[in-house]
């Protein structure tokens, strides 16, 4: 019989092996059977649809969950991780979606704070010398004293894998890393990491949705559908054809819906001479003016920080206006809840879940928030009726296709992509909306649920609403906008069409040239 | 419930620590509570007299804390209706008595409802933290109770305990039947009863818990927050505001220091032990009440003190508060979790 060595943490990259780990929640198998080999020293994609099991399959990597069946192989010896802390010491790193630092510290406490081992009594001096020598070899270069609240997202994303650098973690998981940078970031830090693991440093497990990134930094790809292995192969023998195929099941149909050419309608939504300011009390908005017309979508470019979260904020009616006014269909609006009903008025916000949601509430809840004061979900006037809601919800789960266990599951145990469904499920499902504000809708959406919900929003502007859609993603605001217009530092500085857009030009703007 | 259950059964299980580093026995000590307060009929309508102020003050906290708001301001809220009510009743004592009756809920509620709805503002106005107002508006209640009882409203009789003039006995709040206990407890049961499918079954309710769930979209679904966090903090105070009432026209008949007796600040255990739900606050508070009843015979037959029995509430509350922070940080909780 082999015996297993005793746990050291690795001084280089090892081969780490996953064998038919199956992971289950009550009924619902999250992960069936999976069978996933990264070998030392390679990149490796982790790639499937929004809910497909990728996040529990990398917590129990990671020792968050622990799998029921199968075994996961270090270095060739089946080990059991209880615990991130067991991970770490294997050597096992991870980067989080989203950014676990401490705001208010500074780099270089973020950075202590992480080791499992932080002394009771820090020296400071020793530490600082060390980090200090430590970036000298780290690939991005950081300032040690700045805190990470001061840090732009790109730049924490950046502290994120240094942490884990700095960690001395040999087998690093990335879980969607690049969905808060700008395309250059995220091409500047994956390619640093890809220097790492060419040099022999380190193995790399990175969860994506963006193919450009698989076919730019990745070797090797593995495949989960719906909890299920759905393929493996090299990036070399594979067309972004064959890995979608994979994603989708081999049915993967492109439907564009097509913009109807119409005549540009009355005014909607006019914003005028709008100021807000920032949760310090500078101001994020001065005067601003805009006009969307019925059945056009106008789209809102910036780099983010320059106004659009306050822009769309105040008009979700959580943030105050310091000044100006909102009209809506002719008539000023106020975001009460009689308005929001009579003109129609949705949103499609950012991060869903901390916007647009009550985790702690059902699905078919959540799904009811617009109407669940109305007949027939409210009766006699002032009592809520659970059958109505249930029933009104469950016609939308099914039509919108958000997987959940059941309309009384609570949202907040839904996964992101499922969450932004059920909310677009509750603001385009009945067909009432008149004025839309959609805000970063696809959001580390996979592409399946990135062509939904931009058919989605081109089928309203067919049908007459007026749509204001604020991006980060350039691509999709040329694909959707009817005209365009750049923001910066709150105010709008620059409009252009797509058909007649010129991506310098609009850069430049962005930029605040 | 496995928490709150869990916490009183660990609760109970110090307090009988605590019993028998007082030499007493503590299954003997159980076993007479549970006579004292379940044991015969007599002792149980002692425990509902005591249980209809608790399921009231209750919802003092329990309504606000489903909008996300932590109200103790119970006892202040007790105070101000017990002393409305008895102004109220007072200024009509020549009425019939259902009139009287219905003259005094109606101050009671207002006086309590407005005191708890200044915390409300507060907080939605200015930002001040509703947990600390409320609590120190507590002391202003005892205070202005104090000044009222010792002043303007003394009755010149009332010697060494300074009360107000006293409603006459024909108005007060009469017991059921040939019980002992008054109607106040149909005012609890009823409240909460009202509580319950206001929270869980009405449009009302829907409302203030999307905004206790999160504020944000409440306020992006067009929600009025302040209105309806400022209605909510008045039937919060009302209800509070009613057991003042009661505590005046069926127990001590004039407003002095007695109405302070803790109520108030029992009612938050009851609302935290019931998880804020109407009806469990009626089981919580019926025995809680009980265990209150049981004061007495602890004093008399283990010659432990009185005190004995805050003993045992505050250890509730500790474990309490204790296991709502614990939870979640042990596997024994993850697991069941998943």
């Amino acid at each position: 019989m082999m015996t297993i060595p005793p746990v050291v943490r690795p001084a280089k990259p090892f081969d780490l092996e996953l064998v038919k780990v199956t992971k289950r929640f009550g009924s619902f198998v999250a992960n069936d059977q999976i069978s996933l080999k990264v070998p030392a020293g390679t990149f490796h994609a982790l790639l499937g649809e929004n809910g497909a099991g990728k996040s529990t399959l990398v917590k129990c990597i990671m020792g968050f969950h622990q799998a029921e069946e199968g075994d996961i192989l270090v270095h060739g010896h089946s080990r059991e991780i209880n615990s991130p802390y067991d991970a770490y010491q294997f050597g096992i790193g991870m980067v989080y979606q989203h950014f676990t630092l401490v705001p208010a510290m500074t780099v270089a406490e973020n950075l202590v704070l992480s080791r499992p081992d932080t002394p009771g009594i820090i020296n400071w001096k020793d530490e600082m010398a060390r980090l200090r020598e430590f970036m000298q070899t780290a690939p991005f270069k950081m300032d040690l004293d700045t805190p990470a609240s001061e840090l732009a997202a790109g730049q924490k994303q950046k502290v994120e894998i240094l942490k884990q650098l700095y960690l001395d973690s040999k087998f690093l998981i990335l879980d969607e890393p690049t969905s808060v940078l700008t395309p250059s970031e995220a091409d500047e830090v994956l390619g640093l990491i890809r220097d790492k693991v060419k040099a022999g440093d380190l193995s790399v497990l990175l969860i994506t949705h963006k193919f450009r990134e698989v076919f730019g930094f990745c070797d090797e790809i593995t495949v989960l559908r719906r909890g299920q292995f759905a393929g493996h192969g090299l990036v070399k023998d594979l067309t972004a054809d064959d890995m979608a195929a994979m994603m989708m099941g081999g049915q993967r149909e492109t439907k564009i819906v097509p913009k109807a050419v119409r005549e540009r309608g009355p005014a909607g939504l006019e914003i005028k001479g709008l100021c807000a300011n920032k949760d310090n009390g500078v101001p994020a908005l001065t005067n601003l003016n805009l006009t969307v017309h019925e059945g056009e979508v106008v789209g809102i470019a910036g780099v983010s920080g320059n106004g659009q979260r306050e822009l769309v904020e105040v008009l979700a009616g959580q943030r105050p206006a310091t000044g100006g006014e909102l009209v809506v269909h002719g008539a000023s609006y106020h975001g009460t809840r009689a308005e929001t009903a009579e003109h129609g008025f949705f949103l499609l916000p950012e991060e869903p879940l901390r916007n647009a949601c009550v985790p702690q509430m059902s699905v078919a809840e959540n799904i009811a928030f617009r109407s669940f004061d109305r007949p027939p979900m409210t009766r006699a006037g002032c009592l809520v009726s659970r059958a109505a809601i249930r029933s009104f919800a469950q016609d939308l789960i099914t039509r919108f296709s958000v997987k959940t266990r059941s309309p009384e599951t609570p949202i907040g145990d839904l996964s992101g992509g499922n969450v932004q469904r059920a909310v677009l499920a509750r603001e385009l499902g009945p067909g009432t909306a008149r004025v839309l504000i959609a805000a970063n809708p696809c959001f580390g959406l996979d592409f399946a649920a990135v062509e939904s919900i931009h058919g989605q929003i081109t089928e309203a502007r067919n049908r007459g609403v007026a749509v204001l859609l604020v991006s980060e993603d350039l691509d999709e605001l040329l694909a959707l906008a009817d005209r365009l217009l750049v923001i910066s530092h709150g105010e709008f500085v620059y409009e252009t069409t797509p058909a007649q857009a010129d991506i310098k030009t609009i850069g430049h703007h962005m930029a605040g040239h | 419930m496995a928490i709150p259950t869990g916490a009183v059964v660990v609760a109970l299980a110090l307090f009988g620590l605590f019993c028998a580093f007082q030499g007493k026995n503590p299954f003997a000590v159980f076993a007479a509570i549970n006579k004292a307060a379940f044991g015969s009929w007599y002792s149980f309508q002692n425990t509902l007299v005591r249980a209809a102020p608790l399921m009231l003050t209750a919802l003092c906290t329990a309504l606000p804390a489903r909008l996300g708001l932590v109200i103790i301001g119970n006892e202040g809220a007790l105070v101000v209706g017990g002393l409305s009510a008895t102004a109220a009743g007072l200024a009509c004592a020549t009425a019939p008595v259902a009139v009287v009756i219905s003259v005094m809920t109606l101050a009671g509620m207002v006086g309590g409802g407005l005191w708890i709805t200044v915390c409300g503002a507060l907080y939605y106005q200015r930002g001040v933290n509703e947990t600390i107002s409320s609590l120190l508006m507590n002391y202003i209640a005892i205070a202005v109770l104090n000044h009222l009882v010792n002043g303007p409203m003394r009755d010149p009789s009332s010697l060494n305990k300074p009360s107000s003039f006293p409603i006459p006995d024909d108005k007060m709040l009469p017991a059921m039947g040939d019980s002992n206990v008054h109607y106040g407890l149909v005012f609890g049961l009823v409240a909460c009863v009202i509580a319950w499918a206001l929270m869980e079954h009405a449009t009302f309710g829907f409302k203030v818990r999307m905004i206790g769930g999160n504020i944000r979209a409440a306020r992006m679904s067009g929600l009025p927050v302040a209105r309806l966090g400022l209605i909510t903090c008045f039937l919060a105070g009302a209800a509070a505001g009613i057991a003042g009432m009661i505590e005046v026209a069926a127990v001590h008949g004039r407003a002095n220091e007695s109405l302070a007796a803790g109520y108030g600040y029992a009612g938050i255990l009851v609302a935290f032990v019931a998880r804020y739900r109407g009806l469990p606050i009626i089981l919580v508070a019926t025995l809680l009440g009980g265990i209150l009843a049981s004061g007495g015979i602890l004093q008399r037959q283990f010659k432990l003190p009185d005190a004995t029995i805050l003993v045992f509430q505050g250890l509730v509350f500790l474990v309490i508060l204790f296991s709502d922070s614990l939870y979640g940080k042990f596997k024994f909780f993850k697991e069941r979790e998943a």
